[in-house]
């Protein structure tokens, strides 16, 4: 009988633990940065791609190989360098608010996040090994809202709709190809900027 | 068996008290209205296990303004962090 109580209790004590402790929210700062590498890399990629043409005739993405491993180096590099500032800024926030950077809570952020993210990797890769370059771009977006959306749960609601809007472009994007990088760059770099700005303001002011 | 029972603390023998301090556990301070919603418990019933345990110390209590609404902080204090978790420790043993 007694036993039965203080399992109940324990059983409490564990879901009202998980239900009101919060992941430690990304730094509003690093999705400004991570906005503005986006669009360093979107304009390293249009000089990659559109070289040596004549802005005011019809271009076309040029897609050698050397120019494919140089769009890969610079997808790379945002991608890193967005992730360690990301860290960085967060980890400083953390330690402001006196909370650990790497818990359960973060944790269980991360797997989900990661979860679209690996399968959306390898989808893009097998694409990028048949040819199917176009879809690439707006692919990522897609899973990377999938992403958003998916660890939405565990952090702060604001990314749910910042992840819906990711796929909202990246579908646009499977549809019209062209518009591609011009979407990748609303995706990643400006919205990351606004939404930075505001969970910076709405958060950390 | 008395040994045991000795550490389980009667200011956590209530629900709501429990919960209360669970939730300040893993979180830095809670106001009063996120522990309501959390807990599902009515505002008087809420307050009066609050002042209990801020009575015996397990809880601080800090009133500030937001906006010029009052808002009332509440923390775990080191000495609450200590006997809530002897009192874990406590009914983990008595389950052994």
């Amino acid at each position: 009988m007694t036993k039965e109580k203080y399992l109940e209790d324990l059983k409490d004590i564990k879901s009202i633990m998980e239900r009101s402790s919060r992941f430690i929210s990304l730094s509003g700062l690093s999705g400004v940065m991570a906005g503005l590498f986006a669009l360093a890399g979107a304009y390293l990629a249009y000089q990659t791609v559109y070289q040596q043409q004549d802005y005011l005739s019809y271009r076309r993405a040029d897609m050698t190989p050397d120019n494919i491993i140089q769009l890969l180096a610079i997808a790379i590099g945002v991608l890193v360098l967005s992730i360690g500032v990301g860290i960085i800024f967060t980890q400083r926030k953390a330690k402001k608010q006196g909370q650990k950077l790497w818990d359960s809570q973060s944790k269980r952020v991360v797997i989900n996040m990661l979860i679209p993210l690996v399968a959306g990797g390898l989808v893009c890769l097998i694409l990028l090994n048949n040819g199917f370059i176009g879809l690439i771009a707006p692919l990522t977006l897609v899973f990377y809202g999938l992403a958003l959306v998916n660890a939405s749960k565990y952090t702060l609601s604001d990314i749910r709709s910042l992840g819906i809007l990711e796929i909202i472009l990246g579908l646009i994007g499977c549809q019209f190809v062209g518009f591609g990088l011009i979407l990748w760059v609303i995706g990643f770099g400006i919205l990351h900027i606004v939404y930075g700005i505001v969970m910076y303001v709405k958060y950390e002011k | 068996m008395k040994e045991i029972l000795k550490d389980l603390i009667k200011a956590f023998e209530n629900k709501t008290r429990l919960g209360i301090m669970s939730a300040l556990m893993v979180n830095d301070y809670m106001d009063f209205k996120n522990l309501k919603d959390l807990l599902d418990v009515t505002d008087g019933n809420l307050a009066s296990h609050l002042k209990a345990l801020e009575k015996v110390d397990y809880i601080s209590v800090t009133k500030e303004f937001i906006e010029r609404k009052p808002n009332t902080k509440y923390q775990a204090t080191k000495e609450g962090q200590i006997a809530f978790k002897k009192h874990i420790q406590a009914i983990e043993q008595l389950l052994k």
